[in-house]
């Protein structure tokens, strides 16, 4: 059977580490390619740099990390953060990554999806989705609205919607980011992962508000995640890879153990 | 030097870079003479059957492919690479190469909770021992991302299983040619012990 995947998320900003607490007050943290490589040789399973980055000369220099890091790790590597077009999802890859996220140019453009997935295959495409608690109405009637631009900007659209429209559109793999969750620490949103995972046939990453192992039990079991993704968990030293990989499989998750 | 075969389909840079870990030189090509005259052959691939061989066929890679397989060459399939080297894919309906009998077909499984691609890391049981799988234990695990599998007419091509619902082969070989379902570009230090014994294998077993 397939192991579950421990997930790092690296947050690059013009080069560097960065990382925010609900996507504000990002701050730089070190060196993204030195922590890759840490990460990796302790047995994780694959990595996701995230570009938070505006500027197009930062841009370049994102290219210029992932080729670094697709240079010296030998496992999946996905890259996203303002993905808008085949020719940038394509630059990526030639770079070094092997799944690009879409979020935000995605709920702009939906046909963005259905062109990526055609350049590159849908097992290359994931779709990454900003999601906040909302009232249920009849316009979000599973209670969760997906919000672009760095959490900030509300769409009306309903989370369960989008999910079922990516994976009709051909992502290959969806990450449910809670925005009310990320950086809390205070564990991932069980109930909204869950909904979505039972909801499509594609595999889903659960991703915000990991602070201890415990919370990447439950978002693997109960929250019936494929994949957790951590961030500042193990970006501040307070657990390593392999120490998060060996919580899980001493409690029964099935995990890959040897590298 | 090794020659990765170029048909278009998919990034082989990420396999290039592994050679290059492992010190094998190693260039991408997709002329039939320069794969005719490879002193090795890394064969990869990601995507559709029914694309990759027209492709192949369109260079006269196919051709070129299937010769130097006949003439011992020491050969490795990755993926779509070891699929295309089967006689035919239900993907597209499509008739490959041939080198080695059996078909590829799609993963229908019963279980609604399991998906399709079978993407992520799973565990590989060498049934028949191997010179370029020498070395993978009991419960390594490898990266995979597929829709499709392989399998072959002859039991004595199995080399390794896999389970997903049920055991498919996981990897196959035949002569001088060697194949993998898994990538072992992007299976981290197994993988890349695999690409290195494959860079010493003489194309025996």
């Amino acid at each position: 059977m397939l192991s579950k995947r421990l997930i790092a998320c690296l947050d690059v900003r013009d080069g560097h580490l960065a990382k925010s607490v609900k996507f504000v007050n990002t701050r730089n943290i070190g060196d993204p390619v030195a922590k890759a490589r840490e990460y990796y040789l302790d047995g994780l399973d694959e990595l996701v740099f995230y570009d938070i980055t505006a500027s197009s000369e930062g841009r370049r220099i994102m290219l210029d990390v992932v080729e670094a890091v697709a240079r010296q790790v030998f496992i999946p590597l996905s890259v996203g953060g303002g993905v808008a077009s085949v020719a940038h999802a394509t630059d990526l890859r030639l770079a070094g990554a092997e799944k690009i996220n879409v979020n935000s140019a995605a709920v702009r453009r939906p046909a963005l999806i259905a062109e990526c997935a055609d350049a590159i295959g849908n097992q290359n495409i994931v779709l990454s989705m900003d999601i906040r608690r909302a009232p249920a109405t009849a316009d979000i009637p599973s209670g969760y609205e997906i919000v672009v631009n760095g959490g900030r900007q509300p769409t009306g659209l309903d989370a369960r919607q989008w999910a079922l429209e990516g994976e009709r559109l051909g992502a290959g793999e969806l990450v449910v980011n809670s925005i009310d969750a990320d950086g809390t620490r205070a564990g991932y949103e069980l109930r909204l992962t869950r909904m979505l995972s039972e909801a499509v046939r594609v595999p889903v990453v659960a991703s915000g508000g990991a602070g201890e192992p415990a919370h990447l039990h439950e978002v693997l079991t109960e929250g019936k995640a494929d994949a957790a993704l951590v961030a500042s968990m193990v970006h501040y030293g307070h657990y390593t890879v392999s120490g998060l990989k060996r919580h899980l499989h001493a409690r029964g998750v099935k995990m890959r153990m040897s590298w | 030097m090794v020659v990765i075969v170029d048909y278009d389909a998919g990034n082989l840079m990420s396999v290039h870079r592994a050679c290059r870990q492992v010190g094998l030189a190693a260039e991408i090509a997709s002329e039939p003479e320069r794969i005719r005259a490879a002193e090795r052959i890394i064969f990869p691939g990601v995507g559709a059957a029914g694309s990759a061989m027209r492709s192949l066929c369109a260079s006269g890679a196919a051709r070129a492919l299937v010769d130097a397989f006949h003439r011992g060459t020491p050969m490795l399939g990755i993926c779509l690479g070891l699929q295309i080297a089967l006689d035919r894919s239900e993907e597209a309906d499509t008739t490959t190469l041939g080198m080695v009998p059996g078909e590829v077909r799609r993963f229908r499984l019963a279980d609604p909770a399991l998906k399709v691609p079978h993407m992520g890391w799973n565990a590989v049981r060498v049934v028949r021992s191997h010179p370029v799988l020498a070395g993978i234990e009991e419960g390594d695990e490898f990266y995979f991302v597929h829709a499709y599998y392989p399998r072959p007419s002859a039991g004595a091509d199995v080399l390794a299983e896999t389970s997903y619902e049920g055991p498919f082969c996981s990897a196959l070989g035949r002569g001088n040619f060697v194949a993998t379902q898994f990538h072992p570009e992007k299976s981290g230090r197994k993988g890349l012990d695999l690409l290195e014994r494959f860079g010493a294998w003489d194309g025996t077993c």
